[in-house]
């Protein structure tokens, strides 16, 4: 079973975001993987570990990247790709074409990802990715069974889940609750130091800038206003209590 | 030339959900500013009965598909559908909502049609000529405003509940036409369907989030919470740290790796506010907070705050909501 994992880095959730020259600042901020790419790591390795294979981590940006494919690396997996778009004007449509055309000229059987990234929380790339690789899709699993040419996953609708079967090769995305991402070992450190990493730039797949041009061009980048801190009652129960009831009608009006 | 401010009415349970409203209202609004059309797309099985009424919210006109083969949602069945009409219609702009349905056929149909799409926008206006699309980044710690210069159709996904329902203009009916509902190859086969019962509200489309955190200290203390939910027709949520303790389900989960809300009122109970919930419900209207701990953190985003011990206040919060709603 070759299993392809679409990854994302993204700033760590607890970062403070500033703007310097119109743009958000990447100072002093630590990177991660983005947290539900990271369920899709587990569950690649736990494929792997249950019918044999390999799992390669497959993501796009710049050099700064290699650090949370080689902590893909480390948690297990086999090989990494990563491709260097060459422009900071990324969108989702540059993002799946980029990854759509590495995945294109390899073997897979199955490929996962992150139902959304944290950071843009667009929920568009492994879709994008599915529909130019003319291959299923199910989004937002909980679960993922995987044998001889089909997969079974569960998967949040509204109101509950429902259980999807997909012919292999597709692409699954995970939700929260899939399973719990290990911890890197030493062992698995020092491993991934001597694993494949094959970086490659545009040309290399046979793209160029125009072909990835984004679709979506971003006018203004803000830092919203703070909320207001509203007012605090502290009491006796029922004399809060009937404050914050009596303000809910009277001055907000939502009640 | 693209032409017309396309909606996906998304129909559920027979029903349609309430943020087609919101989209149809802004589209109507854009639609306006532009001098286009408003047209909204609709496909299932059963749904024709529900088109004409869309005329109400600023529907022009309807394309709908019905089939029996748009009974259960699949991505491959709706995309192909829908991508038909789109490919067919050429508008300028299509608008879904950001609920599971939308933000999955949205990804489909923008590569699709090879345009960008523009995702949970919160606010969407004509400016210069062009439809220009807020949307909130990293958990909404900072705000992205975009625009689609050249690709059609502009492709949007909007949050539910943050955009305004404009009074129906009770009467007016939309055009209704029928479209052919190829469904083409669906390679997703729905083996089971396992709907939770509950009679409260969805919480992403809820008015009311009553929801609760660490300070609830079990599962056998979400009742309390419960009953005010009731009281008021609110929707349950959770922060990161119920879920994780095991207490309720993650589908509940209210943050940056659960769901985003932005209901009317949400009363925090017992959450102290990490940022990755702020980032989950910081949209909310008006935040109501009850933390025995002064200092935290939630009480810097809630519009009225309660400092006291939940388990005596809220009880009593319950009881006096019943004497001002009765």
């Amino acid at each position: 079973m070759k299993i392809l994992v679409l990854l994302k880095q993204t700033f760590d959730t607890e970062a403070k975001i500033s703007i310097e020259g119109g743009k958000i600042s990447r100072s002093g901020v630590s990177m991660i993987i983005n947290a539900y790419d990271e369920f899709a790591v587990e569950e690649a390795l736990k494929i792997k570990e249950s019918l044999g294979g390999e799992v390669t981590v497959v993501s796009t940006g710049d050099d700064g990247v290699q650090d949370a494919l080689r902590q893909a690396l480390a948690m297990g997996a086999d090989k990494a790709v990563l491709i260097n778009p060459g422009t900071d004007d990324v969108d989702e449509f540059t993002a799946a074409t980029v990854l759509a055309k590495a995945v294109s000229g390899m073997e897979y059987d199955l490929i996962l990802a992150g139902w959304r990234a944290v950071d843009d929380g667009s929920a568009q790339v492994a879709g994008r990715v599915a529909e130019i690789l003319g291959i299923p899709i199910a989004k937002l699993a909980s679960k993922i069974d995987v044998e001889a040419g089909k997969a079974t996953a569960t998967c949040e609708i509204e109101g509950g889940t429902e259980v999807i079967e997909l012919p292999l090769p597709a692409i699954i995305t995970a939700q929260k609750g899939l399973n719990e991402p290990r911890y890197p070992s030493m062992k698995g450190i020092m491993q991934a130091k001597k694993k494949p990493m094959d970086k490659k730039g545009l040309g290399d797949l046979g793209l160029d800038a125009g072909a990835v041009a984004a679709k979506v061009k971003v006018l203004s980048v803000s830092l919203p206003a703070a909320r207001a801190a509203g007012k605090v009652f502290d009491g006796e129960p029922a004399d809060t209590s009937a404050a914050v009831v009596k303000a809910l009608r009277e001055e907000a009006k939502v009640i | 030339m693209a032409k017309g401010i396309f909606v996906f009415a998304e129909v559920k349970d027979g029903k349609v959900k309430k943020v087609t409203y919101e989209l149809l209202c802004a589209a109507r609004k854009a639609a306006n500013a532009l001098g286009e059309e408003v047209c909204a797309i609709m496909a299932g099985k059963g749904v024709s009965g529900l088109a004409a009424a869309l005329g109400e919210y600023g529907a022009d006109k309807v394309f709908v598909a019905e089939s029996d083969a748009l009974e259960k949602f699949t991505t491959d069945a709706f995309t192909n559908v829908i991508g038909s009409i789109l490919q067919e219609q050429q508008p300028s702009a299509f608008l879904l909502g950001f609920s599971i349905r939308g933000r999955d056929l949205a990804a489909q149909l923008a590569q699709r049609l090879g345009t960008g799409a523009a995702s949970d926008c919160i606010n969407v206006e004509v400016e210069n000529g062009q439809l220009v699309f807020t949307r909130p980044i990293y958990a909404g710690k900072a705000v992205i405003k975009v625009s689609i210069p050249e690709a059609r159709p502009a492709i949007a996904t909007i949050r539910p509940n943050v955009l305004p329902i404009d009074a129906p203009a009770a009467g007016k009916t939309a055009e209704v036409v029928a479209v052919s509902a190829n469904v083409g190859d669906v390679r997703q086969v729905i083996k089971d369907i396992v709907l939770q019962v509950s009679s409260r509200p969805e919480l992403t489309e809820a008015d009311v989030i009553v929801s609760g955190g660490r300070g609830m200290k079990g599962p056998e203390n979400f009742p309390i919470l419960e009953a005010l939910a009731d009281v008021v027709g609110a929707a349950v949520g959770a922060s990161r740290a119920a879920v994780d303790a095991g207490w309720v389900p993650q589908s509940i989960q209210v943050g940056q790796t659960g769901k985003t809300v932005s209901p009317t009122l949400y009363i925090a109970c017992g959450i102290s506010g990490a940022i990755q919930h702020l980032a989950g419900m910081g949209s909310s209207k008006c935040i109501v907070a009850v933390n025995k701990d002064p200092e935290a953190n939630i009480f810097k985003v809630a519009d009225f705050g309660i400092v006291g011990d939940l388990f005596n206040v809220v009880p009593i919060l319950t009881a006096e909501f019943k004497k001002i709603l009765a």
